[in-house]
């Protein structure tokens, strides 16, 4: 079992991930249009480099805009989610290891401690999230089965591997789980609203040059998000 | 499949059709015949396939759902938190069900689309500010719009706005005739007050091309007289041109691409008759976005840009002042608290929110500023062509209550607004809700501090 799910299984997975990640970068580029969308993309390209790069980076920095500072507790539990998401699975020993191993991939490994609290990090902030769409009626009327599903699959590899940690009854069968959550999480990035780990850079990049080139950034300073 | 004889799919396209339209009071019998009005699947499902791209679906897929945007939307804040006032939602609601179901939709669908899009979003994109994803719902409704007018769901005053383009080449039935004659008419009632005053028609190579809102001629021709004094004060060497002199797009807020198409080539078309050096345009908001941020792709404008440069008035005010063109005397300065109302169009659009506090610091002694301000600013609450659409009157009044308490907050008794769809809302709000404050554009007051030199000199 082990062998399937973390040999052919695994490769499936990437695959699907990475072709999918691709296939919705190309087939955003090839859709935006700049009479539709009333931006000169390519005419004023500069001021839309400048627009985008400021429009994605002033939104990974904490505080770095006027809608995060105004909601310091969501972008908090937003924040810690996605830094213990995407650092537990790259730098975690065991992770690091297979990458090594199969891929010849050397990455710096986090000792088990920092794993644990990336775990438990991200595990807190998806509870938080889970709470926060069920109790503000704002969140609550836009909520889908969709939006539940995405958590469930974001959260899931972070369970089961914790769970095959401590060792909590049954240590292959956790870990077979966990892989296989894994690849789930995989899989799903390109085909559903986790999707937005690479739309999130390409929606903001746009609306940053449509800022930038369109409106106000040529004679301004660039919009003060 | 049921038309209309005023609602239908079919713009309003001749004079004759217009007075039609326009005599169905309040849109009594046009609202009447909306309820029988078939929707044309095919030619919704074409046009959704055409033109919603990959911007607007992946802001459709992409959005997380977190309800960020909800406190952005004054119509959310001015109706007690309702969720149902959640721009994703309403979004989502219309254009996101129409997507999903490759329009595949009914009548009753459609009205509720109609209504959502113009009495709950002025389109301001103020919440695109606070999405994380950059999800301007304001260029979605404003989209949604365009389908709902291709479908003949558009309110009776937007139809008319339409028609009053694509017949007049003005938001109202105001002619090249009756323009000219206002202008010569501003000219003699001016001229023996302040000597030498031209307001010259056609004049080609002048340095300023000024247009304006059709509702000076027709409604404030003493707007133009202000404009006239400020040019002939500032020395500029300026002219309006007989044809293309409107700014204003009614057309935008009904969604009628080729009316606005057509609008603002009448415009580009004279910038390139007359050859001037730059267009200054008049105090409004939406018709400085209309024809120089929108317009040049509306008329396939590879640039983005219009065929000349372009400018707000706030902006040639600015420099106008910083130059020292216009001198303000300083014992004349505003000397009450006042506050400036930022319009959507031309802050969030445009970027324009500097020029507004250049003038402030130099004819004010105690400007307040609202919270928030500049970019982040609230819609008056009349944007979008909400102000003039009478079945949303009570929506309307409603959102009108966030600018109301923003202006409050800041103790000002004047409030001064570039812009004639804030200009109007701030007005209904103060005979509405009575807070006891005035309201201006900026031309009248300039005039009433100008420190003018004794050869101009009235």
């Amino acid at each position: 079992m082990y062998e399937i799910v973390s040999g052919p299984l695994a490769l499936g997975s990437f695959l699907i991930f990475f072709i999918g990640i691709f296939a919705r970068i190309a087939l955003y580029m090839k859709g935006l249009d700049w009479k539709l969308d009333r931006v000169t993309y390519s005419v004023n390209r500069w001021y839309g480099v400048k627009g985008a790069l400021r429009s994605v980076l002033v939104w990974l920095i904490p505080f770095g805009t006027s809608g995060w500072r105004r909601n310091a507790g969501f972008m908090t539990t937003t924040f810690v989610f996605h830094i213990c998401l995407l650092g537990a699975p790259l730098f975690i020993k065991g992770h690091v290891y297979l990458f090594q191993e199969r891929w010849g991939v050397a990455l710096w490994a986090i000792p088990d401690s920092v794993a644990d609290v990336l775990t438990i990090g991200m595990i807190l902030s998806a509870i938080i999230l889970l709470l926060r769409r069920i109790s503000l009626p704002e969140v609550r009327i836009l909520t889908t089965p969709h939006n539940f599903l995405v958590l469930l699959i974001s959260v899931a590899p972070f369970v089961t591997g914790f769970l095959a940690r401590i060792q909590a009854g049954g240590y292959d069968f956790w870990l077979i789980a966990h892989i296989i959550s894994g690849e789930i999480m995989l899989v799903a990035i390109p085909f559903t609203k986790l999707s937005h780990f690479i739309l999130f850079f390409l929606s903001r990049a746009q609306i940053g040059m449509d800022f930038g080139i369109k409106r106000g950034g040529m004679k301004n300073n660039g919009m003060p998000w | 499949m049921p038309e209309g004889i005023l609602c239908n799919k079919q713009p309003v396209t001749t004079r004759k059709q217009l007075h039609a339209v326009l005599a169905d009071k309040s849109g009594k019998k046009y609202y009447k015949e909306m309820g029988e009005l078939d929707v044309d699947v095919p030619a919704l499902r074409t046009t959704l396939e055409k033109t919603c791209k990959s911007r607007i679906r992946t802001w459709l897929e992409v959005c997380a759902n977190c309800g960020m945007c909800a406190d952005s939307c004054f119509f959310y804040l001015a109706n007690d938190k309702d969720p149902k006032q959640v721009p994703s939602y309403k979004i989502k609601a219309t254009l996101g069900k129409l997507v999903k179901k490759k329009g595949k939709v009914d009548n009753a669908f459609m009205q509720m689309a109609m209504d959502t899009a113009y009495s709950k979003c002025t389109c301001c994109n103020r919440c695109a500010l606070y999405c994380p994803f950059g999800i301007d719902i304001g260029v979605m409704f404003s989209y949604l719009r365009g389908l709902l007018f291709s479908q003949g769901f558009v309110p009776w005053e937007m139809k008319i706005g339409s028609g009053m383009h694509r017949v007049y080449n003005a938001q109202m039935d105001v002619t090249s005739e009756d323009w000219v004659d206002t202008c010569q008419w501003m000219e003699e009632e001016y001229e023996e007050e302040w000597p030498g005053l031209e307001i010259p028609i056609d004049k080609k190579d002048a340095d300023i091309i000024y247009t304006v809102n059709a509702r000076e001629p027709k409604i404030y021709p003493e707007d133009l007289g202000d404009a006239a004094i400020l040019f002939h004060v500032a020395g500029e060497n300026w002219t309006v041109p007989s044809v293309g002199w409107e700014e204003t797009s009614l057309a935008m807020f009904a969604g009628d691409w080729e009316g606005c198409k057509k609008q603002v080539q009448s415009v580009y078309g004279a910038m390139e008759r007359l050859n001037p050096k730059k267009m200054v345009v008049t105090e409004c908001g939406h018709a400085y976005r209309a024809t120089v941020i929108e317009g040049p792709y509306w008329a396939g404008i590879e640039t983005g840009k219009t065929p000349i440069e372009s400018f707000h008035y706030v902006e040639w005010l600015a420099e106008a002042l910083r130059e020292g063109k216009l001198k303000i005397d300083p014992a004349k300065k505003i000397k009450e608290p006042v506050t400036y109302q930022d319009s959507c169009n031309y802050v969030r659009s445009a970027g324009l929110g500097e020029a507004g506090r250049e003038i402030l610091s130099y004819i004010a002694e105690d400007f307040r500023e609202m919270k928030p301000c500049r970019e982040h600013n609230f819609c008056c609450g009349g944007g979008g062509g909400l102000n003039g659409i009478g079945r949303y009157r009570q929506q309307r009044n409603a959102g009108l209550k966030v600018k109301r308490d923003q202006i409050q907050a800041t103790g000002a008794s004047l409030v001064i607004s570039p812009c004639h769809n804030c200009w109007d809302a701030i007005r209904d709000m103060e005979e509405i809700y009575k807070i006891g404050i005035r309201w201006s554009f900026l031309k009248p007051l300039i005039i009433s501090m100008l420190d003018i030199d004794s050869n101009i000199k009235p």
